[in-house]
């Protein structure tokens, strides 16, 4: 089983691309679950979400504890939150950032960055102030994770944002391209 | 009688059968002398057993209660409250 | 049939849907809203033709429901925890004129304090309004209970209202695959509802008319054997799934329970999660089992026994608390066994109140702790899991 949580701040996206990933996932013949913190959303205020994904069906029904994969869609986050918090001892962390990885200090973890919101700006995802970089997060997870590909994470994409799908699906595979393995 | 599925009464009506006259002690009598018909009284009859006639107010003594309301109500004081002894 | 990712809520209303009801009277609710909203949408797509009812309040939203169920209609809704609360004499009235109306349930606790999160005491404490109760542990068994709800209510020898709860958020909000079957194939499942006797302008019928004291224990009489009539129902329905739909469904599951010293009975969502424990305590040599049970209404007391008879110890997990006695599960399982000679020891476990994850190691702890009661006596028959007592 792999486990994936994902930080954000209410109104980022951090629900949408736990259920994309899982979507994708899904598409790949993989038994999924995700789901949201189970608490009060407000825009701004930090959030998480949870993706499990396996080869044989989920039973278990607990929050994620010890994720393989952390994710976060903001930088700023480090800090204010434990975002490593319960992380497997070979976990990786994937931070939007336009620092390098080795600006970050999570001892021996392995930390990749990308500057996704430059990459949804470019494409035309949300705002300046309000980014929306889900879409270019998981073509970096398919890139540096790699237990799901490309053409899943399209897919699912396709199937799931209601609005801008191609301006999407771009911007996935441009992160994918310049993301560092 | 055997119950039905789901209290079903399929006679609808039925409660026309129970006559609730026997419930009275007092009964409303009219003093058509005074009646101005105004029809009050039968606006206000909560069992609705008082209707319009040519000559005034009919009630209708198999089913009123007595409770007096039509008494109490009258502006002009057309309908007193008598003992019933049966 | 397609495969798509969902949420609990919109796999209980696409089962709704799945099932054509006519008319949808509903009032929103956390963590049930989306099933409204999805259902509200269905219809102004035009994917469905039923007629949604927006009332003040969820007392009115089962009275509009209670209404035109007796019009012969297929009616379902939804709610949860205050809501359902609130519509409690009117789910009284939906089983005493017998009307088989689904209803859609987000596992939520009740206030105060408030708190939007899963627990089963509001659907626990309507388990007397006699209404039948399901219980899913996924998403795909949300979807089926509903279809399997409206097949086994509707049923004449049943006649009966039911409920199918879904887990507050851990299924409600969580996606899940589900294998979404083809309405051709719950059409000829679920044929149209006919009862022989509904309201009508052209010949008036009263519905619940007075039951004096010389009918009503009768009318009650007759209510109750139709719910224990339902238990035969239950079993056809089950069945005529499987062989239609291909998915298994039992009044209650047994997992490993054949040469288990203990076993853990769950409703809903943590069944799941007990299996995976049961996995982990096998593998440390201990002889676990537990038991998921689908169907709380009518009580599967003759399945339970049958399956738990042989163990030394029976764990029953409530999320739910009767204050001043225990879990109601803990009471219903106990009657169960009282007449018996020789019956295992029952244990209740009172956890994931108000919300509070249900973890693995919960399990670990009811084991130890219940291994313990065999071992050196029962010094608490009603136990607290993950109790933080240094806030109390």
């Amino acid at each position: 089983m792999y486990e994936v949580r994902f930080h954000g701040r209410g109104g980022q996206g951090a629900v949408t691309a736990a259920r994309l990933l899982a979507d994708a996932a899904f598409r790949e013949g993989k038994e999924v679950q995700s789901f949201p913190i189970f608490g009060v959303e407000r825009r701004g205020a930090p959030v998480a979400a949870f993706t499990r994904i396996d080869d044989k069906p989920i039973d278990i029904k607990t929050q994620i504890y010890e994720p393989d994969v952390v994710i976060a869609l903001d930088s700023t986050l480090i800090g204010v939150i434990d975002v490593a918090d319960g992380l497997k001892d070979n976990g990786k962390i994937v931070i939007n950032s336009k620092k390098k990885p080795a600006d970050f200090k999570f001892g021996d973890t392995r930390v990749y960055t990308l500057d996704a919101t430059e990459i949804a700006t470019k494409h035309g995802l949300g705002t300046k102030t309000n980014p929306i970089i889900n879409t270019a997060i998981l073509g970096a997870y398919a890139k540096v994770i790699g237990n799901i590909g490309m053409a899943a994470i399209e897919q699912s994409i396709e199937n799931n944002v209601p609005i801008k799908k191609e301006e999407n699906k771009n911007a996935a595979r441009e992160a994918y391209q310049v993301m560092e393995a | 009688m055997k119950i039905t599925i789901g209290a079903i009464n399929d006679k609808p009506g039925s409660s026309k059968n129970y006559k609730t006259g026997s419930w009275r002690t007092l009964k409303p009598v009219i003093n058509l002398e005074k009646c101005k018909k105004c029809w009050l009284c039968k606006q206000l009859c909560p069992e609705g057993c008082i209707t319009k006639k040519e000559e005034g107010p009919q009630i209708n003594y198999d089913y009123c209660k007595g409770c007096g309301i039509c008494a109490h109500e009258c502006t002009f004081d057309a309908i007193i409250m008598e003992l019933e002894e049966r | 049939m397609t495969k798509m990712t969902i949420m609990g809520n919109m796999a209980t209303a696409l089962g709704a849907k799945l099932c054509r009801p006519h008319v949808i009277p509903a009032y929103p609710i956390t963590p049930s809203t989306l099933f409204p909203e999805k259902i509200s949408e269905f219809i102004a797509n035009g994917e469905m033709d039923g007629e949604m009812i927006r009332v003040e309040s969820e007392h009115s939203a089962m009275s509009a429901a209670i209404g035109a169920s007796a019009t012969g209609a297929r009616v379902c809704t939804a709610s949860a925890s205050q809501g359902i609360a609130l519509m409690h004499e009117m789910l009284f009235i939906a089983s005493g004129m017998r009307l088989p109306i689904v209803m859609a349930v987000g596992n939520r606790a009740l206030s105060a304090p408030i708190n939007i999160w899963c627990d089963h005491q509001d659907t626990i404490s309507e388990r007397d309004v006699g209404w039948l109760q399901f219980y899913a542990e996924k998403n795909q068994e949300g979807l089926d209970l509903m279809i399997l709800a409206f097949k086994i209510c509707e049923d004449k020898r049943v006649l009966l209202p039911g409920m199918v709860g879904i887990d507050a958020f851990v299924l409600t909000h969580t996606v899940e695959g589900v294998d979404v079957p083809d309405q051709k194939l719950v059409d000829d499942f679920l044929p149209p509802y006919k009862p022989e006797k509904y309201l009508d302008a052209r010949t008036p019928i009263t519905f619940g008319s007075f039951g004096t004291p010389e009918f009503y224990q009768e009318f009650k009489y007759a209510q109750v054997k139709a719910m224990e009539e339902s238990e035969k129902v239950i079993d056809e329905a089950f069945r005529e799934y499987k062989k239609v739909f291909g998915r298994t469904y039992q009044k209650i599951t047994p997992y490993r329970c054949e040469d288990a010293d203990m076993v853990i009975l769950t409703l809903g969502s943590m069944s799941g999660t007990a299996r995976a424990a049961v996995d982990i305590l096998r593998e440390e040599g201990k002889k676990a089992g537990c038991i998921k049970m689908t169907v709380y209404r009518p009580f599967p007391g003759k399945e339970l026994i049958d399956v738990s008879k042989n163990a030394k110890v029976i764990a029953v997990l409530d999320r739910d608390i009767t204050p001043g006695l225990g879990g109601a599960l803990y009471a219903d399982v106990a009657a169960q066994f009282v007449n018996r000679t020789a019956h295992p020891v029952i244990l209740n476990y009172i956890l994931g109140l108000g919300g509070r994850d249900i973890v693995i190691n919960d399990f670990k702890e009811i084991y130890d702790k219940s291994h313990q009661a065999l071992e050196k006596g029962i010094q608490n028959p009603v136990e607290w899991i993950n109790l933080n007592k240094e806030i109390l």
